[in-house]
């Protein structure tokens, strides 16, 4: 099987997020990065495919040339190669993404049994750029998916809903969006984060297209502008905690 | 000007619905299968389809078409305007608050960050950020109900559900708890969960964990709460060993009120809680136990 994965580079924002002066991005200065989680899983996911169905996992994401990182770790967790659309970090709109990805799939020598995206990004979550892609590659497009398997050709998908999970089946080629919790990804080891220094990455430059979905500015809204009312400390707390649990009538 | 409404028979349809009829503008409804009960609505368009096949409602919802359709911020509402923005060429825009002209405001990050975006282009489909607008139910008179067979193209149910497993235990769900306890790393094993099993239990609630607890094998992932996994609503939600990564609090902004239990008073999570008790988890919980065991006067 061939199965491309799409990741974003997201930055871990921790407890507090703080803007840029021009309010038009996440003040990273001070952060790490890290693939956005259900896409982690995405990659985990394809990795399982090829190992048990054999064959090989292509990650293609979008971003900065920073974005090389994301790519190591997501060959680190197993994926033969990666191909990086470096931008120069501005903000791609789900449209002009979806097209990008949509140009640099169909510039692959592999014609894709499938293609893994996150259900969506960590950051932007436009909730559309692989149904975008299904629909311009002619392909299904089943959404959400906490488990996944492959037989006889045919896809096998379940989504959770309210008390219990949606069974979805679909032929392959196809496209498919997952979400954390389809799999716990695996720790790397040592010796697969040096084999990922050297898989090969592939750098093209996208076109850039105009944003109809143009975003025009960030902001961070405003917390309560207080503090947590402190009941007490320690075991000593537990009267003041049940006096608010009568008052709230969870008791 | 007119606004199309993708309904479920759920809330956060309702809360849909209360945002559409705030944009001022005549508001038709489409459900699919069954009409929905609803009111301050002009038309109900019921899409014969059977059962839930997104791009085939996608394709009813274009075939009524609207300048601005809204679903819920729910994943069958996502995913059906995804669809349908593709079918219609319009400009999708997801977890929406507010609409202003051509400009909404979004909600990106599970809502730690507000985005204000112009939508070029038309139709423009707006999916509901879910728990910002309250769902209120209009008077007015019955809507007229028009059954129809949209005309479906040729791999339209492609995608479908062909089958459902009920997993549910017959319990209260993460979801729809009045009360839930969460324990984050600060709990330190699976066995730490014990007694705020037993707290949740006592109080008709269920048992939630953060992200590090899932990563580490604590808890399986659908106590998860947080951005990528449960977003709840309880009266009551209790965080214990928790220090409020704004991933996890995106999954408990709807909750009424937060008490955070915690033995670092300067957590972040004690900037985002109602209350805080300071201590170790490990006493205190045990400890409201024994409360709510004395204050039930067993």
């Amino acid at each position: 099987m061939n199965l491309l994965v799409c990741v974003k580079r997201v930055p871990l924002t921790g407890g507090k997020i703080v803007l840029t002066e021009d309010e038009r991005a996440i003040e990273t200065r001070h952060l790490g990065f890290t693939v956005s989680p259900h896409e982690e899983c995405g990659v985990e996911e394809a990795v399982r495919l090829v190992e048990r169905h054999g064959g090989e996992v292509v990650v293609l994401t979008l971003g900065p040339p920073e974005a090389e990182e994301q790519l190591r770790d997501a060959l680190a967790l197993g994926a033969d190669r990666g191909v990086l659309l470096a931008t120069d970090g501005g903000d791609w709109d789900p449209e002009a993404t979806a097209a990008a990805l949509v140009d640099a799939i169909r510039a692959e020598p592999a014609d894709f049994d499938l293609i893994v995206f996150g259900n969506e990004s960590a950051d932007n979550a436009n909730y559309q750029v692989p149904i975008r892609i299904a629909h311009a590659l002619g392909r299904p497009c089943i959404s959400g998916l906490k488990a996944l398997a492959v037989e006889e050709g045919q896809l096998r998908g379940e989504q959770e809903v309210a008390g219990g999970r949606d069974v979805y089946v679909a032929p392959l080629p196809a496209v498919v969006s997952v979400k954390e919790g389809i799999n716990l990804p695996r720790y790397p080891s040592v010796p697969a984060k040096l084999r990922a220094r050297r898989k090969p990455i592939e750098r093209r430059t996208p076109e850039p297209r105009p944003a109809r979905l143009e975003m025009l500015r960030l902001s961070v809204p405003p917390g309560r502008g207080r503090r947590a009312e402190v009941l007490g400390e320690g075991p000593a707390a537990a009267p003041a905690v049940v006096g608010v649990m009568q008052e709230l009538g969870v008791l | 000007m007119s606004v199309l409404v993708l309904v479920e028979p759920d809330d956060l349809s309702r809360q849909a619905l209360t945002f559409a009829r705030g944009l001022g503008e005549p508001v038709d409804a489409l459900a699919v299968g069954e009409p929905v009960e609803l009111g301050g609505v002009r038309t109900l368009h019921v899409a014969e389809i059977d059962g839930y096949a997104p791009l085939a409602w996608a394709r009813a919802l274009a075939e009524v078409g609207a300048d601005t359709i809204v679903a819920a911020g729910s994943d069958h509402g996502h995913e059906v305007l995804a669809h349908a923005a593709v079918l219609t060429g319009g400009t999708f825009a997801a977890n929406v608050t507010a609409l202003e002209g051509d400009t909404v405001t979004r909600l990106r990050w599970g809502g730690s960050v507000v985005e204000e975006a112009r939508i070029h282009g038309a139709p423009r489909l707006l999916t509901v950020a879910p728990h910002v607008i309250a769902a209120e139910d209009a008077d007015g008179a019955a809507p007229e109900v028009r059954t129809f067979t949209p005309a479906l193209a040729d791999g339209d149910l492609a995608v479908r559900v062909a089958e459902h497993l009920d997993t549910s235990t017959g319990g209260v769900s993460l979801a729809d708890a009045p009360v839930v306890i969460s324990g984050g790393r600060g709990v330190g094993s699976e066995e730490g969960f014990t007694p705020l099993e037993e707290l949740a239990s006592l109080l008709g609630g269920v048992v939630g964990c953060s992200r590090a607890v899932t990563i580490a094998g604590w808890r399986p992932h659908t106590d998860q709460v947080g951005q990528t996994g449960t977003k709840i609503a309880p009266d009551l939600y209790i965080a214990a060993g928790i220090s409020g990564a704004t991933q996890h609090m995106a999954g408990c902004k709807g909750a009424k009120r937060v008490l955070a239990i915690n033995a670092d008073p300067d957590a972040a999570i004690l900037a985002s809680a109602d209350y805080a008790v300071i201590g170790d988890l490990a006493e205190v919980v045990p400890a409201i136990t024994a409360e709510v065991r004395r204050a039930r006067g067993s």
